[in-house]
């Protein structure tokens, strides 16, 4: 039974990244009509500025948390500013392509500088060592990265539910010309919604920077699972976006335990069986 | 919504006789490659991706279906005609029959999964069920995992043709193209083909007028896809080896950069975008990872400033269709 526990927490883990990507996505493509291929790429950025935090600055996980994601969706901003702006009203597909050769190049930067081996980056002190659950032993930085992921994707999906700056990100998704019509600033909007999804990837990439070794390509396989869960989980819906993502993530962990040589695979054939059953997705917003 | 070959020209007659003239200079030119002293290795790769690359433009260019997982059928065709030829020893004819029935069966199995859904969903889903081969490739025993088939005889095509010799491979394999890409010529300007290209103008307007638009995507699907696979049968030849490269995601990346870069729904595009592509690859080998970072900037400046691609700029120039 530890060993179930032991992969229901790394599937609830991996869960927790699947939600904060596929919630990104959602988001951004909600706004900006682009399924952003990047994705992956920024949430290496996030794990290795992190990294460059601590090495070369000596600043710790904690400013990491805040800065990364900041220092990745500005990053992200100066793109959609400089490039994928030119593509609206463009067929969605040139936005795909766009990102996926952004992405190509960032990951190819990184990987000529730092190889395709993991650098090593510590548990803070806070978060070491573990508890004693009676049922299983958890490691203090697990538990920590399924919470406050947790509170993380509930807070964004508030921020867009619930308040006054969603309902305008609401609005303007469902009719920009509209909303412009009454004075809000849409292109801005636009680009801090870009960042805010940006920054989404660049914060799991911190959170995943002490569990999966920081790597140029720890995002590039990473995409296309979330992509899965994104084609299941529909893109219509924030909340159903962040269940999906935990729920596929714990799947995968049960498969871990029970049937291991299909851990790699079981979310694309669920994904199968989803399109077989019904094909508008499981939230049913038809593309 | 702009659609993705919004400036493409109308099929005139004369613009048919201009694309005849355009093939026989191609098939000449390439016919000569053996006299030139010009490195055929490189060609025939080339060649071999000219056709990957305008079995994908079948889809994309004249269904507006991005698939981002044609290599699957490229690295299933290789595979199981690898297999083919060094254990069962079956001769080539044979071998290729059986890389291509593969990737039939792949794309008719693919193809019903993922036409259920438009757009950007299509492409997301064509390349999570080419990630889901790639990782059963990599577990399955006759595929050998990370070494691939290696040392795959070439055998004599035939019983005549022998594809140890350089030449005779190039020929073959310049025939096999040439076969494949009138194919795809001749589907593009069928009643079919025609249908197609309504449905990727105006979709909606199709299924008013009565056409099963389904039944039309999936069918260009299983061409394409088949297309590719006889594409990824005959590189086994060439590469003498099938890897897990060829099924990788980064090689369905190169796909749609090559068409990319040649044009999008043109009918030489993909051929001319496949040389460019393979050649930079080859003078840029020293450079690692650089490669990418430029395949990366490549795609940026397309996108950006290029989306009708080197034929297509050409052909807009001279406002004809090529």
């Amino acid at each position: 039974m530890q060993a179930l526990y032991a992969q229901l927490l790394v599937g609830l883990i991996n869960g927790s990244f699947y939600a904060l990507l596929s919630l990104g996505l959602a988001v951004i493509f909600g706004m900006l009509n682009i399924i952003n291929f990047a994705h992956g790429a920024l949430y290496m950025m996030g794990a290795f500025v992190a990294y460059f935090l601590l090495s070369l600055g000596g600043i710790n996980y904690w400013w990491a948390l805040l800065i990364a994601p900041v220092i990745v969706g500005i990053f992200g901003m100066i793109l959609e500013r400089t490039m994928l702006q030119w593509l609206t009203g463009l067929d969605h597909l040139y936005g795909l392509l766009l990102t996926f050769g952004i992405a190509l190049i960032v990951q190819g930067v990184f990987q000529n500088y730092f190889g395709s081996s993991g650098l090593p980056y510590a548990i803070p002190d806070q978060l070491k060592g573990g508890m004693n659950l009676g049922f299983m032993f958890l490691p203090i930085y697990r538990g920590w990265v399924v919470v406050f992921s947790l509170v993380v994707c509930l807070a964004t999906w508030f921020l867009i539910e619930k308040t006054q700056l969603g309902a305008y990100l609401r609005a303007a998704t469902e009719n920009p010309t509209l909303v412009r019509a009454f004075g809000i600033n849409v292109p801005r909007m636009i680009t801090l919604t870009y960042g805010l999804g940006v920054g989404l990837a660049a914060l799991a990439g911190v959170l995943s920077a002490p569990i999966n070794q920081v790597r140029p390509l720890m995002g590039a396989d990473l995409i296309i699972v979330v992509f899965a869960v994104v084609v299941i989980g529909g893109m219509g819906s924030i909340m159903g976006s962040i269940i999906t993502g935990f729920a596929l993530g714990v799947i995968e962990g049960l498969t871990k335990y029970f049937y291991p040589e299909a851990s790699n695979t079981v979310v694309f054939v669920l994904m199968v069986l989803v399109l077989l059953v019904k094909p508008t997705g499981l939230t049913g917003r038809a593309a | 919504m702009t659609t993705l070959t919004d400036d493409t020209l109308p099929v005139t007659p004369r613009a048919m006789r201009d694309e005849m003239i355009a093939f026989v200079l191609m098939a000449l030119l390439l016919a000569s490659v053996p006299f030139t002293g010009v490195y055929p290795f490189f060609v025939m790769q080339a060649l071999c991706f000219a056709l990957l690359a305008c079995a994908f433009n079948l889809l994309i260019g004249y269904g507006g279906l991005l698939s981002f997982g044609h290599a699957m059928f490229l690295g299933t065709a290789g595979y199981c005609c690898a297999h083919a030829l060094k254990v069962w020893a079956l001769p080539p004819e044979l071998g290729i029959l059986v890389g291509i029935a593969a990737a039939f069966v792949l794309s008719l199995i693919t193809g019903y999964i993922s036409i259920r859904r438009q757009g950007i969903y299509f492409s997301m889903i064509t390349l999570a069920l080419s990630q889901l081969l790639y990782f059963i490739y990599l577990q399955a025993p006759f595929t050998h995992g990370e070494d691939g088939i290696q040392g795959i005889p070439q055998g004599r095509m035939f019983g005549v043709f022998d594809l140890s010799k350089p030449t005779v491979l190039y020929y073959v394999v310049l025939v096999g193209f040439l076969a494949g890409f009138l194919l795809i010529y001749r589907i593009i300007n069928s009643p079919f083909g025609e249908v197609l290209k309504s449905i990727r103008e105006n979709e909606q307007r199709a299924i008013s007028l009565g056409y099963r638009t389904d039944q039309y995507k999936f069918l260009a699907f299983v061409l394409s896809g088949t297309l590719a696979g006889f594409a990824g049968a005959l590189k086994v030849f060439v590469a003498q080896n099938a890897s897990l490269t060829d099924v990788h995601w980064s090689m369905s990346g190169e796909v749609v950069l090559m068409t990319l870069v040649g044009g999008l729904g043109t009918i030489f595009g993909p051929v001319v975008g496949a040389f460019a592509i393979i050649a930079m690859q080859q003078y840029l080998a020293g450079f690692g990872q650089w490669v990418t970072v430029i395949q990366g900037s490549i795609f940026v400046v397309c996108v950006l400033t290029f989306r009708r691609g080197v034929i297509g700029e050409i052909a807009h120039y001279f406002r004809r269709s090529l």
